[in-house]
């Protein structure tokens, strides 16, 4: 457990660092909200129409944008290897550095959607769905994208090719996450939504670091 | 025995390189690993770090270890000293602060280690390998960049290590100074 | 189990087998599709609500299954090809990689095709459809990704890990597309007719499958063939290298 949060709390020191490199996810995200306005028009009906999928589209761009090199600068200083001669196994190494990336990149998301969201002129009555689902929804796009990661490992092209991989892994995040936000704007359930999504997390909670090893495996090998 | 090979075969790409390959270290003892490029010396120190799978035979380490590799592993946006901490915490053991006098870094403790030249890199990385709290040391071409100062101060950590009951393999094509250690000649096969 | 794949394993012997099974899956295939097209485009009466348009069905579903099939036999060749090594099953892989890819584009055009007079437009965003999409983006990302390393060995394992990873999405994916699809189209909206399972158009579709399967089959031997021997000739440039 200690070398667990040793990793993560050395990957937001070095985040911090570089904290225009941390930054970039959240200004990427909040540019391709404003350039939504210029390509559909700013009528506050389309907007507010669109808002929920924007909003999740641009924080899943956002996400992905940093993956590629949630291993890959550990891989090619020789970090890799010595973190994998540590005390952890190959899943929890994944789990640790997927769980600093969210820490990064998804928890600055989050709390950003509202307000991009009020800018593309989403009710109010939305906003806190819109909150809770992203808390379900961007932890999965760090541990699909951990996955992604992993298995680019030494691939020429290895941005491109995260997120060629790693995007239809993800469109029920987006479903279930819009669905539940639109839910919540119409006055219906967002429940059930917000239950898939919660879902998805367990499972992606289960099973990605396992995947993310295997593919950390043979990178290494 | 601290290390041991039995009819160990290591390859690269399905490619056997060297073997079937018995030997066993013991507390104090040294291994020289010497041969041309592509022979397959990294290859052997992977084997022995876990790293890589053996194509036959069985390899096994009895104690903790710590591997230098060909890459040093430093983040240059750390300092020297938090470079060192960071891993010594994350093996567990002391984070040590007696690691950077023995490499002669302890003066640029705190320097980014983005300033440093390879050489001053090399002994970083040298300085989170020879952690005294394993007792089995890997170490790929640790002499790679380094002054004939730091090539001293080397070989006296080695034989401080040996002596306290430590073992070592070293890779090297750079002529060390490991007094009485078992010489391996890979050789192309 | 390890055993007898290890004797298919064998290059040699699998070189044997695929020569012997290769004329009659080559054959079965044309006589298979002679009688299934004929069938499904003469031998059988027109739907009375779609009339001559419902031929498409003949070819657009039976090519949906085997993009699915052609996935279920990448993932199943991945999983024995992490779990005991094993070189041929790598192969079978990556070679149902880009038939299975040709049957999805085959789906999704034959699908428009069929669409245009249903809906009148090539592209609405039915369930079924979406799907079939999401599969393509699939195919073309572990194509890519295998053949992004310069050693096809690490191409190989990191693509076996992606087909398992996709194929437990496969039908994550195809839930999470058809709630979506029941959220944004009222049921008023037809989608494809589950036609009604009467001899007259199932023997036609069965034949047909029949006929996709043979297909495949004959596809994947005869690119299994050319992968191994391409493979042998690696290896041996590479001995070659070592001196």
């Amino acid at each position: 457990m200690t070398a667990f949060l040793v990793l993560i709390r050395r990957d937001l020191a070095l985040s911090a660092r570089q904290a225009a490199d941390a930054l970039v996810a959240v200004m990427f995200a909040v540019l391709v909200v404003v350039l939504f306005p210029f390509g559909v028009g700013p009528e506050a009906d389309i907007l507010s129409r669109v808002s929920a999928g924007v909003v999740w589209v641009a924080a899943l761009l956002a996400a992905l944008l940093s993956l590629d090199r949630l291993f890959q600068a550990d891989h090619d200083d020789g970090s890799l290897e010595q973190l994998a001669l540590g005390p952890l196994p190959l899943w929890a190494l994944s789990l640790a550095k997927a769980a600093a990336h969210w820490l990064v990149t998804g928890l600055p998301l989050i709390v950003a959607a509202p307000i991009l969201a009020l800018m593309l002129q989403m009710p109010a009555s939305g906003l806190s769905t819109l909150v809770l689902a992203m808390a379900l929804g961007t932890p999965c796009f760090s541990l699909l994208g951990a996955i992604g990661a992993a298995l680019v490992l030494g691939a020429r092209r290895g941005g491109v090719l995260v997120a060629f991989l790693i995007l239809p892994l993800t469109i029920p995040v987006l479903i279930f996450g819009a669905a539940a936000t639109e839910a919540a704007l119409t006055g219906q359930e967002a429940a059930p939504h917000l239950m898939l999504l919660g879902a998805f997390l367990l499972t992606s909670l289960a099973l990605a670091p396992a995947a993310a090893a295997a593919g950390l495996r043979q990178a290494l090998g | 025995m601290l290390l041991e090979a039995e009819g160990l075969v290591g390859g690269r790409g399905g490619h056997p390189l060297f073997g079937p390959l018995s030997l066993a270290l013991a507390a104090g003892g040294a291994l020289k690993v010497t041969g041309p490029n592509g022979a397959g010396k990294s290859t052997l120190l992977r084997l022995f770090a876990g790293l890589l799978v053996p194509m036959g035979g069985v390899v096994r380490a009895n104690a903790a270890l710590r591997y230098l590799g060909h890459h040093d592993a430093v983040k240059p946006a750390m300092t020297v000293f938090e470079n060192l901490v960071f891993w010594r915490r994350f093996y567990g053991s002391d984070a040590a602060a007696a690691a950077l006098v023995e490499v002669g870094l302890d003066r640029l403790a705190a320097t980014p280690a983005r300033y440093l030249s390879a050489g001053q890199r090399r002994r970083l990385a040298l300085a989170r390998a020879l952690d005294p709290a394993a007792p089995i040391w890997l170490l790929d071409e640790p002499t790679n960049g380094l002054d004939a100062d730091s090539v001293g101060r080397l070989e006296a950590a080695l034989a401080r290590h040996r002596s306290a009951g430590g073992a070592t393999i070293v890779a090297t094509h750079a002529s060390l100074a490991l007094p009485e250690a078992t010489m391996l000649e890979l050789g192309l096969t | 189990m390890t055993g007898s794949l290890h004797r298919f394993a064998n290059p040699a012997r699998f070189q044997r087998l695929s020569q012997a099974a290769l004329p009659w899956c080559t054959g079965g295939t044309i006589v298979a599709f002679a009688v299934g097209l004929y069938l499904s485009l003469i031998g059988s009466p027109p739907d009375y609500q779609q009339s001559e348009t419902v031929r498409i069905m003949y070819v657009h579903v039976p090519a949906a299954w085997m993009a699915l099939g052609a996935y279920t036999t990448m993932a199943l060749a991945s999983a024995i090809a992490l779990i005991w090594r094993h070189r041929l099953a790598d192969l079978i892989a990556q070679s149902s990689a880009p038939i299975g890819a040709g049957f999805t584009v085959i789906a999704l055009a034959t699908g428009m095709l069929w669409g245009q007079p249903m809906w009148g437009t090539f592209w609405v965003w039915d369930a079924r459809l979406t799907s079939v999409l999401v599969l393509l983006f699939l195919y073309l990302g572990y194509i890519a990704l295998i053949n992004a390393f310069e050693d096809p060995e690490r191409g190989a394992r990191a693509g076996a890990i992606l087909a398992l990873v996709g194929w437990i999405n496969v039908p994550i994916v195809k839930f999470s597309v058809d709630w979506w699809n029941t959220l944004h189209q009222p049921a008023s909206i037809s989608r494809f007719a589950k036609p009604a399972l009467h001899p007259s158009i199932m023997t036609p579709l069965l034949v047909m499958a029949i006929a996709y399967m043979l297909l495949f089959a004959t596809l994947l031997l005869l690119r299994v063939r050319t992968a191994t021997i391409e493979h042998r000739l690696r290896t041996l440039a590479m001995a070659r290298a070592r001196g």
